[in-house]
């Protein structure tokens, strides 16, 4: 057990409690109208709920519920947070109700944030600690009527049992008297080693509603006099719209009204990235008459100028550069491949590589490169606004609330305790929901319509609308003496707009002589945030190279990694390096023994192997590749993860396999090109995301047994996925593959790759 | 004035012949258990039974559904607990759920007309719904599983 500080005092309690049992759960009446999401089939609903924190309630009768704090995107953080709680409250699962939490930055730390695969991990402590300081509530209840000391009373799933006495009595006897106490300041934690919810296969809170199709999405959000409006950006990125006349699409069916907007003004935060400032918006009556009269717009546009912003990203100064001019993808491969145009920065130098590399037996080079890809959430951009005179409420998809509740007060000049937002689940986030400014869109709309409204963007206004993943591209070379020992290690990294080099990590730290630099070009086209946020490249490209490097040198891909963690681990190379050495062998071990890949591969079978860590976890792949058809064919991934306690085995599998399949099917398929600032790609007609029948066969995912505090898998199974596939091409077609999308490249009609 | 059946409901719906069935369904109705992906009949999201075949409601004028019978997810089954709800719940498959309901219906009319597929056949029925999350291994997986229920 461990003791731990609850960091509540009595004063701030009550105001918490106040608010909890005021308006916080009846402002959400939309989802807290339809009953709550149960776990299995529920005894009825008590007459009194009793608040104890933001977190939890419990009712007369002993149902549970606790309350989800952060965005729900697909991580299926919505029963695994609670998971925790209910962990240290000590209650039957089966008794719990799930809710989402609504936006309250001072109740729920330290962020109601869905990125960076960090939900769990920020939230390990708060979580636990909100349900053993309501059991020790709980406790103190039961002790001052029985008249015992607390620390005499157990808790069993739900029950209260005081030994001595016989006395015992469930949660909702004492959950009236407990709410009402004085919060505890210091509390225990349970022991790992009892722990009976943590580390089990929960299932999905929501699934029920899903699978019957209950309203849950921000796109199905409604309201009586709710009028729907959609928004018109310019076609081609480094263009603005002039403002023109717009009476014929007000005179449309349906159409209610139409005007320019624009959706900043002033400064903006980090998540406010929007290329188009200027829109069109069309409000009316339904989405399709809607739909029907933006198909009309014909909207003139001028050239931007060039600009230069600084922006505050979480205490760092950035210039944001935007030129101006019309960008395409010929030009940008040009730029991205010519080292004249790059100005180089050091980012890391060990040793003198310079040297080494003059000396060498030999030098080996790669390069690698991946275009930009639009988030394509399933469920569109949306946002619910209803925005009166004194204030405004938000309600939808955003992964950023806490971020863009600011960005929309400003926005509409109200106090920002006069902008509710409200979650609801998301149809998949993948960092796109990061930049909100459709909410500000749709708020703004609302202030000018005087009503409520919901925003939907169409796909093809989703895949135009920018927000993409950068472009990057990478140059690795690798020193050689003349017994072919590894003697330095060169990386070059950049991209549009930004650099995906990591120069801490792996192999950095096990060569003597390594250097690592980076260079970026501007762009007008917006980029931002896109799962696995640069490493959902350079892991790839990096993992590609440890094998060609392998080859080169005559070892096992495998045997080569690990002799770099046994020279990094007794001879380590500089101080600052951002990896654990037993932990990152450690997954590598785990995939060789799980794929067999010390034996003979089975005849037709064809393997590659890699391994990253990002995001707090460690993740090592070997795919299986065979060929059918003379296509090859993906038959089987297998996955060795360390995350620390899996929280919810299950359902942290089912997100390790979804990054997996994310992460190929990107890498063969997907991309964004550009011709004169305009996007090639529109709907999922012309980009291509990967389909059923191209997913690997088969997924096997297997964890690293660990007491080490746990961390999100919301991103770290994908970025290394793409080298061992990329390893495997190679052995199936005798090719490297270097530039993404795969499936484009080598194209001849002898080998063309999957799919 | 179009007259339809909608889960064995009767509904009368005021709305212009090329209006696509998917709005119909969502707006007008308040169906939304049908979702919008692409407008275009490539990711699946919004697909119905009419009759017994899966269509793309998003591309299929309310003016051509006539008097054939209409299901969504929605009416699936009574309780939520057809054989191919049952087996996404216990191969606990979605993971932001978005695609999920248009899965469920091209596996529910699959597995109709074809009640004991081989794994190519499954791949090949549910390889026009996308779903972004990736959980494509259980869909197959749950499927198989509802063919065997």
């Amino acid at each position: 057990m461990s003791t731990i500080n609850t960091g509540v005092d009595r004063r701030k309690f009550i105001k918490v409690s106040a608010l909890a049992g005021g308006g916080m759960l009846l402002s959400f009446s939309w989802l807290a109208g339809c009953k709550p999401s149960a776990t299995e089939a529920v005894a009825t609903l008590p007459k009194e709920w009793f608040n104890f924190n933001g977190y939890l309630k419990i009712g007369d009768n002993g149902l549970i519920t606790l309350m989800s704090p952060n965005p729900e995107i697909g991580q299926n953080v919505k029963t695994s947070m609670p998971m925790m709680v209910a962990e240290e409250l000590d209650v039957n699962w089966k008794d719990v109700l799930v809710e989402q939490a609504p936006l309250n930055t001072d109740l729920y730390k330290p962020m109601q944030i869905a990125g960076g695969s960090n939900s769990i991990n920020a939230s390990w402590q708060a979580m636990r600690t909100a349900g053993a300081t309501a059991k020790q509530m709980l406790k103190q209840a039961a002790a001052n009527a029985w008249k015992v000391p607390a620390d005499e009373i157990e808790t069993i799933e739900g029950k209260l049992i005081h030994k001595a006495s016989g006395k015992s009595a469930g949660y909702g006897a004492f959950a009236s008297a407990a709410s009402q106490l004085p919060v505890p300041e210091k509390v225990e934690l349970k022991k790992i080693s009892d722990f009976k919810i943590i580390g089990t296969s929960r299932k999905n809170v929501d699934a029920q509603k899903i699978v019957t199709g209950q309203p849950l999405f921000g796109l199905d959000y409604t309201q009586e006099g709710m009028l729907i409006a959609m928004i018109v950006h310019p076609p081609a990125f480094g263009t603005m719209f002039k403002e023109t006349d717009i009476s014929a699409i007000k005179a449309m069916p349906g159409i209610v009204d139409a005007f320019f907007i624009d959706v900043y003004q002033g400064e903006r935060q980090w998540c406010d990235v929007a290329a188009f400032n200027k829109l069109l918006a069309i409000v009316g009556k339904s989405t399709w008459q809607v739909m029907e009269a933006k198909k009309t717009f014909k909207g003139e546009t001028v050239p931007i100028k060039a600009s230069t912003e600084k922006q505050d990203v979480f205490g760092q100064q950035i210039t944001i550069i935007t030129p101006n001019g019309f960008e395409s993808t010929t030009i940008h491969k040009q730029q991205m491949a010519a080292n004249a145009n790059k100005k180089l920065r050091l980012v890391r130098k060990d040793g003198n590589p310079e040297a080494m590399f003059k000396k060498a037996a030999s030098i080996i080079e790669s390069s690698y490169s991946c275009p930009f890809l639009a988030h394509s959430t399933l469920e569109p951009m949306n946002f619910f606004a209803d925005v009166q005179e004194d204030k405004a409420i938000l309600t939808g998809p955003v992964q950023t609330p806490s971020f863009m509740e600011k960005s929309a007060a400003d926005r509409l000049g109200l106090p920002l305790d006069k902008v509710e937002v409200n979650m609801t689940r998301m149809g998949g986030g993948f960092g796109r929901r990061l930049y909100g400014h459709f909410l500000v869109e749709a708020a703004v709309i609302s202030q000018k319509m005087k009503a409520p409204v919901k925003l939907i963007y169409t796909r093809e206004d989703d895949m135009t609308d920018g927000v993409y993943r950068p472009a990057y591209y990478a140059t690795y070379r690798a020193a050689l003496d003349e017994n072919k020992n590894l003697i330095a290690f060169h990386v070059q990294a950049g991209g549009i707009p930004e650099s995906p080099l990591m120069a801490n990590r792996f192999p950095a730290g096990a060569v003597a002589h390594y250097l690592a630099e980076e260079w970026d070009i501007p762009t007008n086209i917006s980029t931002g945030a896109f799962r696995a946020p640069a490493s959902n490249f350079i892991a790839g490209a990096e993992q590609s190279f440890l094998d060609e490097l392998a080859e080169a040198m005559g070892k096992d891909p495998i045997e080569l990694r690990l002799e770099l963690f046994e020279k990094a681990k007794t001879n380590p190379v500089g101080t600052n390096n951002d990896y654990d050495i037993d932990r990152y062998a450690g997954v590598l071990k785990l995939v060789r023994e799980k794929s067999g890949w010390d034996k003979p591969a089975p005849a037709g079978v064809h393997r590659g192997v890699a391994a990253y860590f990002c995001h707090k976890s460690y993740v090592a792949h070997v795919v299986d590749i065979i060929t059918q058809n003379n296509k090859p064919v993906i038959d089987k991934v297998t996955t060795a993860v360390d995350c620390g306690i899996v929280i919810n085995p299950d359902a942290a599998t089912n997100l390790s396999e979804g990054a997996v399949i994310d992460a190929i099917g990107h890498s063969m398929y997907s991309a964004i090109t550009f011709t004169n600032g305009i996007p090639e790609q529109t709907n999922f007609n012309t980009y291509r995301l990967i389909r059923n029948a191209e997913a690997p066969k088969k997924i096997e995912t297997h964890f690293v047994k660990s007491d080490i505090d746990p961390t999100g898998m919301g991103e770290p199974s994908g970025p290394p996925v793409i080298g061992a596939l990329a390893n495997a091409l190679y052995k199936a077609t005798g090719k490297r593959y270097y530039h993404q999308p795969f499936s484009t490249e080598n194209q001849t009609p002898a080998k063309q790759p999957l799919g | 004035m179009y007259e339809l059946t909608i889960n064995q409901k009767k509904y009368k719906v005021d709305a212009a012949p090329e209006m696509p069935l998917l709005w119909v369904l969502r707006d007008i109705l308040g169906l939304t258990g049908t979702k919008y992906g692409c407008g275009i009949a490539q990711c699946g999201a919004c697909t119905v039974h009419v009759g017994d075949t899966a269509m793309r409601s998003c591309m299929l004028p309310v003016s051509a559904i006539g008097d054939k019978p209409v299901t969504t997810i929605e009416g699936l089954s009574e309780k939520g607990d057809h054989p191919v709800q049952k087996a996404w719940l216990a191969h606990d498959v979605p993971q932001c759920g978005y695609c999920q309901a248009g899965q469920i219906m091209t596996a529910a009319a699959f597995l109709k007309k074809t009640p004991q597929p081989t794994d190519e056949q499954i791949e090949e029925a549910m390889n026009g719904n996308l779903c972004r999350c990736g959980t494509y291994v259980r869909i197959r997986a749950a499927v198989k599983t509802a063919s065997e229920s």
